[in-house]
């Protein structure tokens, strides 16, 4: 096995008492000294500090690069305004997902951030289709991502540099903090109000310490920032979507503006359109839902889903599942079949050889405050 | 108390023996969430999965220590399973067993085997 790669805060994740795991090739946190638990309730009611520098910074460069994008994303990239950001996935030839991602309009060029465990191939990707048409594209290695999420998570920035408070969601910005220079989106992956801020390697722990300093910030890992984002009805690549789910099933077609759809001035163009356009119309034949156990235990990930108690074979299963501290018990996501969403749709997951009561509810399990 | 290497302790209550999982275990776990405790009365094997123990992280089984016969179990602990992090080895024990020869303790560990144990 290669040797676990480490982020540039790893000797304070270590300092702060983090137990460390294997993941995506990297040694990160999953946990500090408060626990998965109190870890997620802080966040939601104060703020907490990712380390997320495992994941992939990339930035493209060069006239027309908005629109070469395109070609590998069913996102409007064109109409992003300068200084905005939007979700985007980039799909394959059967109209799956080979990966989620955030690109930014920051002026002279698009700056993206990928999941880590993604983070080499769709580099390849990019360098593939953009670079022949003189598109550079730029894998940043020497700046850390930290996110800061949770209610006073605006008050911690902003003692370090005023500006941010003048950001709404999904705007980005870049800004000096601790002397470096902080690129900054307002957004996260937790359901809660918050940034995002790519920072040079040499200034993070300046910057993470400068945070943690202050009485509303905690050190949040892996472990909350799983929870929070289910809760808060977010996919996970490589579980709630991968490379067979598309983005109808996965319930993100809100991520594909009406540019790109059937009719649309700049329709299609993106691998699998073939695939996922006629679905907006159609549908897809699953669908991922939002799904309560009725009873105390957690439903994992691969629990298979029952439309009776005895008998039958299964109709769906569990893509993330566990435990919901703002909820305060189980919570799941999963795929049925797409004519039985409706909330209130009972199913039975199989835990331990019992076939245990879930219901279909609406997403997500907790209001998102995001500063519109 | 006496100790497993499964992380339980084990302690002599009259002529039963309370059973629960020890601090280490417990901290192993991370914050418990979900507790199934056998029905009182259940003829176990030792290594029978008597327990089901949830955390925010993962599933885990408690076996039975000894052969015995569960006859009470702490529906404390189902109901606020995050007891079983606050007094792991006190007010959170799991179940109360009836076994034929209490002797069978002195083959499991003391305190300071334990302590080896664990490292």
């Amino acid at each position: 096995m290669d040797e676990l790669k480490r982020t540039p805060l790893y000797d304070l994740h270590l300092a702060l008492g983090a137990k460390m795991v294997p993941f995506a090739g990297y040694e990160m946190p999953v946990q500090y000294k408060l626990g998965v638990m109190k870890e997620h309730l802080h966040t939601r009611s104060r703020a907490g500090l990712f380390d997320v520098s495992h994941m992939g910074q990339v930035i493209l460069r060069g006239d027309g690069a908005a629109l070469a994008l395109e070609a590998l994303v069913p996102v409007s990239v064109a109409g992003l305004a300068e200084g905005r950001q939007r979700y985007g996935l980039f799909t394959n030839e059967d109209g799956g997902i080979e990966d989620d991602l955030m690109i930014a309009n920051r002026g002279d060029h698009l700056f993206l951030v990928v999941n880590a465990a993604c983070k080499e191939a769709d580099v390849a990707r990019l360098r593939k289709a953009l670079e022949p048409q003189g598109i550079a594209v730029e894998y940043i290695e020497d700046r850390a991502l930290l996110a800061l999420q949770g209610p006073e998570a605006e008050a911690a920035l902003a003692a370090l540099n005023p500006a941010v408070a003048e950001m709404r969601f999904m705007d980005v910005a870049t800004v000096e903090l601790c002397g470096a220079e902080a690129w900054i989106s307002r957004s996260g992956y937790t359901g809660e109000d918050g940034f995002e801020i790519s920072i040079p390697e040499s200034a993070a722990v300046d910057l993470a310490e400068a945070l943690l300093a202050q009485e509303a910030v905690e050190p949040i890992g892996l472990g909350a920032r799983d929870s929070l984002r289910l809760e808060a009805g977010l996919c996970l690549y490589g579980h709630d979507i991968d490379s067979t789910t598309t983005p109808a099933a996965a319930g993100l077609l809100w991520a594909i503006q009406k540019v790109r759809r059937a009719d649309g001035d700049r329709a299609g163009g993106f691998p699998g359109a073939e695939k996922i356009l006629p679905e907006i119309a159609t549908g897809a034949a699953t669908a991922r839902v939002g799904l309560r156990p009725e009873g105390r235990a957690p439903m994992r990930e691969g629990v298979p889903l029952f439309e009776a108690e005895e008998g039958g074979e299964p109709v769906g299963h569990i893509t993330s599942g566990g435990f919901g501290p703002s909820v305060g018990g189980p919570v799941a996501m999963g795929y049925v079949p797409a004519q039985s969403v409706l909330p209130g749709t009972r199913y039975y997951g199989e835990v331990r050889g019992k076939r245990l009561p879930v219901e279909v509810v609406p997403l997500p399990f907790v209001k998102q405050t995001y500063k519109r | 108390m006496k100790f497993t290497e499964q992380h339980e302790w084990l302690e002599i209550e009259g002529d039963l023996v309370v059973v629960g999982i020890t601090t280490h275990a417990a901290e192993q776990l991370g914050d418990v969430v979900f507790v199934e405790l056998p029905e009182p009365g259940t003829t176990v094997s030792k290594d029978d999965e008597v327990v089901v123990i949830e955390s925010v992280k993962a599933a885990s089984d408690i076996l039975a220590p000894l052969d015995g016969e569960i006859v009470e179990v702490n529906e404390a602990i189902v109901e606020d399973p995050g007891k079983v992090n606050e007094d792991p080895e006190g007010e959170a024990w799991f179940f109360k067993m009836k076994i034929e020869d209490l002797s069978a303790l002195d083959e499991l560990m003391d305190d300071a085997a334990y302590k080896d144990f664990v490292g």
